[in-house]
């Protein structure tokens, strides 16, 4: 009556039908039972069936053995504990409070040309530069400059409104907020670590790697934006 | 972390770690090769249950930390925003809410398991204090928790219990103002709760350190009571013990998720929902379920600073607990009349709850109005209170010391093995005869 | 014995769990059958949408949702949730249910106090300035704010249901206070209001809320019948949602977690079982 012992999936089902009904008869003669019935004192089991099943130990009955169930189990709480990682890691994303006030509107009539208005979005320092056209003259002439990070000014304003510059005003470097005026091309200048930008805002000099960013924007009518 | 070790290091980075620093050394001694008696029941899953309480309560702690604002203006909206806009933040907040209720619930386990075997008893006195102290903290901690959502229960709860401090003599007032940061329960009080409500888990965590290892110079206690004898008595901790102890603490997580998921508010109080307002009481003040116990005992007593003593009398049992029990045998297994008091005992801290729940003049038998004693129905949840506190001192103080005297406990097992070896002997022949016995 | 100690822990929290009585006396609410009830209830979304209704042209007259954003009614699960937008912010309904309000603002140039329409992200307004106003329009009481207003109620939303169809003539031989009005599912004392035998005082107690829905106050946009208790089912659908608007993302979430530990405790069973096989004890 010896049988090989059961490696796969076997025991787990054996182990299932065992829970679904607590009476014994589910123990077949001449399949070898998961665990000793006598281990557990009110568990009835006919001595016959029992005694059906004379399996000797052999050499692989480590308890430590890795079989089938040992690595399912271990699988799943492996699984589990990456399942609830991501909400608590998902936790620390922006909440929809915030996401909700990602946008902004603004009236762009009080701006005067030559001159910038600072408004904070996201956080941040938002640049809405009235451009005169000096400075867009200046912007556009520099199109096919040596550039770190090409782009013409076209690029970096709506279609027609080439005095309205909009930009995210933190330096592509680390972060710091540059000043209007400084610097070498007319434009933007970070006091923090000497970078240039010009007119258009685009990086010129020093060691910031990109341009000043462009948010994404859309005129609402002529007179208004609204940023994100 | 005493005695023998079977640690061998493996790797060339083992050895060179084992020199320096033995962590791992430490890891395998006390959670792999850690020999523990092998006829520990279910009730003994309770203690990695509880580690994993504290873990749950300290993680999702230090992510609602993140979001809380511990201002009296925004307390309670904070606790809104992360419920309803933090991604996830409902899971998290109702996750720490309802991980307190588990942590109590299966502290209770762990204590009565603790009574019951007689695991208090030498050598183990010190292992026994320091969940005590564990408890104290617990309780603690989980007050000042539940006065940061600021909600009517919070506020409350929060004034009734520091007023109790104010029943000390003398300098009872000062230590209240004090407590207080002001003259009430005001954003000062909420800021310092705020505070120690975050420290205080990991002075818990560092008290359970030493109760693990209190728990392992001795070794674990055992259902039978008896010392452990030889090898026979033993497993190794990893796998026979992390198996269960991981099966009992995935049931446990099943019955917390239900909460968690399909009834987050059940155990709480629906009048925690109204903001704070320092003008109008909540017409019933009650605790969170788990010191209802307490409150009863301190309702049953009708002076103020003896309701406070009370109370902490109640407390001070658990503390004084290995020396007022003279027994010898540790497990209530052979001690018939012990076992029957202690199932009493049992009842009787849940009635104890139960009146905590309850308003003092609420009738136990509905309609039934019988004598006045102490200016009480007799009929009334005072009355059971006072009875069911009366049993609750009457367990350490009289029944514990006089019983271990008197009773004539059944007959001990030589050792852990000997009850299973008996118990095969009666068998059936074929069962004997089965593979596992020769395991 | 462990089978006894899980009996010993169930009675304890029958116990705990009882409900504790007051000295007031109040009806049981009604029993009432909601969608939402349930590990697998949801909120039928066009109740959600008629229960907004309710709010928008009785409730907020008087009762704040200061919890509450307008962009929250187009999130998931909420009743202007749209599949095909994700982001509620973009609702067609939200924006136009927003724009109908007027937001207290200060006008960044001129720093006047200004209304303007409102937009997604903006909460709902409070219908009076403070507190005293609040209380002063309503003879001395506050309408209280409605987004925790079914989680904070002992009973939920049968308590505010039976609230809202509750109302009833004033018994022979009670003294209404001005002002006030019957309601047998308020939680109250009406003792001293009471001039017959003191054995029969009614239950219940008054309310300052006069009965705020009557039949075809409110016309439904989906052809429902507008009756009270049909308002009434609707609204309190509506503010349970408001109370935890993410009920059913819980839900969902947490039926998978249930089938995951079954599964997780199955295994850790077996392997028990296999580990400790070899072991008498």
């Amino acid at each position: 009556m010896r049988r090989r012992r059961f490696q796969t999936s076997g025991p787990a089902l054996e182990c299932v039908l065992r829970d679904l009904n607590q009476n014994s008869d589910w123990v077949e003669v001449g399949r070898r039972p998961l665990f000793s019935p006598q281990l557990k004192g009110s568990f009835k089991v006919a001595s016959t069936v029992v005694g059906a099943t004379p399996e000797h130990h052999t050499g692989g009955e480590d308890p430590n053995r890795r079989d089938f169930i040992h690595i399912a189990a271990t699988v799943a709480a492996v699984g589990a504990a990456g399942g609830l990682a991501w909400p608590f890691i998902d936790q620390m994303n922006p909440a929809a409070d915030t996401l909700a006030l990602a946008s902004v509107e603004f009236d762009l009539s009080k701006v005067e040309t030559g001159q910038q208005v600072v408004i904070k979005w996201r956080g941040k320092p938002l640049f809405i530069r009235h451009r005169s056209g000096k400075e867009i003259a200046s912007a556009i002439k520099d199109n096919h400059a040596d550039l770190r990070d090409p782009q013409t000014d076209e690029e970096r304003h709506k279609a027609g409104k080439a005095e309205w510059l909009i930009l995210i005003g933190t330096c592509t470097h680390l972060g710091c907020v540059p000043t209007f005026g400084g610097g070498d091309y007319g434009g933007w200048f970070c006091p923090c670590h000497g970078s240039h930008y010009d007119t258009s805002g685009r990086i010129r000099k020093g060691p910031a790697p990109k341009n000043l960013a462009v948010p994404e924007y859309t005129f609402l009518s002529d007179s208004k934006v609204k940023v994100g | 972390m005493s005695g023998h070790s079977n640690y061998e290091p493996k790797s060339g980075f083992e050895k060179w770690l084992d020199v320096r620093l033995p962590i791992i050394r430490l890891g395998y001694d006390s959670l792999v090769d850690f020999p523990t008696p092998k006829n520990l029941n279910y009730w003994y899953t309770f203690g990695g249950i509880l580690a994993v309480c504290l873990g749950i309560q300290i993680v999702t702690g230090i992510i609602l930390a993140m979001h809380y604002v511990a201002h009296v203006d925004m307390a309670f909206a904070s606790v809104e925003h992360i419920m309803r806009d933090v991604n996830y933040g409902w899971l998290v907040r109702y996750m720490h809410s309802n991980g307190a209720s588990m942590f109590f619930l299966a502290v209770y386990v762990h204590m009565f398991r603790g009574l019951y075997y007689g695991s208090y008893k030498a050598p183990r006195e010190v292992l026994w204090l320091l969940g005590c102290v564990i408890y104290m903290l617990m309780i603690i901690t989980a007050f000042m928790g539940y006065v940061l959502p600021w909600g009517q229960m919070s506020f409350h709860g929060a004034v009734v219990i520091t007023n109790l401090i104010g029943a000390i003599p003398v300098i009872g007032p000062a230590i209240t103002t004090w407590l207080w940061g002001g003259f009430a329960v005001d954003d000062p009080t909420l800021n310092r709760f705020f505070s120690l409500h975050y420290l205080m888990p990991f002075m818990i965590a560092g008290v359970v350190g030493l109760h693990i290892w209190a728990l392992h110079v001795p070794g674990n206690n055992n259902p039978a009571g008896v010392d452990v004898k030889s090898k026979e008595d033993t497993v190794p901790f990893h796998p026979y013990y992390t198996v269960k102890d991981g099966f009992a603490i995935s049931v446990f997580l099943l019955m917390y998720a239900a909460f968690v998921f399909f009834n987050p508010n059940a155990l709480g109080d629906a009048v925690n929902y109204v903001p704070a307002n320092p003008l109008v009481t909540p017409a019933h003040i009650v605790p969170e379920w788990y010191l209802l116990p307490f409150y009863a005992i301190l309702r049953a007593v009708p002076d103020k600073l003896m309701g406070v003593i009370f109370m902490g009398g109640a407390i001070a049992m658990l503390f004084l607990l290995p020396w007022l029990d003279t027994s010898k045998v540790r497990s209530m297994r052979y001690r018939p009349t012990a076992k029957l008091y202690f199932f009493i005992f049992v009842i009787v801290t849940m009635i104890l709850g139960y009146c905590g729940g309850q308003l003092p003049d609420n009738k136990i038998i509905p309609g039934l109005t019988t004598f006045q004693v102490a200016a009480s129905d007799l009929n009334s949840v005072v009355w059971l209170s006072r009875l069911a506190t009366a049993y609750y001192f009457a367990y350490f103080l009289i029944i514990l010391p006089v019983l271990g005297l008197t009773e004539t406990p059944l007959p001990q097992p030589e050792s852990i093995s000997e009850p299973v070896l008996s118990h095969s002997a009666n068998a059936p022949v074929g069962a004997a005869a089965s593979p596992e016995k020769r395991g | 014995m462990l089978r006894k100690g899980f009996a010993l822990a169930a009675l304890g929290l029958a116990f705990i769990g009882g409900p504790t009585l007051a000295a007031t006396s109040q009806e049981e609410p009604k029993a009432v059958h909601w969608s939402f009830e349930g590990p697998l209830g949801k909120f039928d979304q066009a109740q959600l949408q008629r229960g907004y209704k309710v709010y928008r042209e009785v409730c907020s007259a008087c009762h704040s949702m200061n919890l509450m954003s307008f962009r929250n009614l187009g999130q998931k699960g909420g009743p202007f949730f749209d599949p095909e937008v994700k982001n509620p912010n973009d609702n067609p309904f939200v924006k136009s249910i927003a724009k109908d309000y007027q937001i207290d603002d200060i006008d960044s140039e001129t720093g006047d106090v200004v209304k303007r329409p409102g937009t997604s992200a903006d909460r709902f307004p409070n219908p009076y300035p403070n507190e005293p106003a609040a209380r002063a329009s309503n003879g001395g009481a506050l309408p209280p704010d409605m987004s925790d207003l079914v989680k904070a109620r002992e009973g939920g939303p049968a308590y505010i249901y039976s609230i809202l169809t509750g109302y009833e003539e004033a018994p022979k031989g009670m003294a209404v206070p001005t002002g006030k009005y019957y309601n047998p599912y308020m939680p109250g004392d009406v003792s001293g209001f009471w001039s017959l035998d003191p054995n029969k005082v009614p239950i219940g107690g008054f309310i300052a809320m006069p009965p705020p829905l009557a039949p075809d106050k409110v016309t439904f946009d989906d052809g429902t019948k507008s009756t009270v208790d049909q308002q009434a089912k609707d609204v309190v659908a509506f503010l349970t949602w408001v109370s935890d608007p993410k009920t059913e993302e819980r839900k969902s979430f947490g039926l998978a977690v249930m089938i995951y530990l079954l599964i997780f405790s199955g295994l850790l069973y077996a392997s028990y079982r296999r580990i400790w096989a070899n072991v008498s004890h």
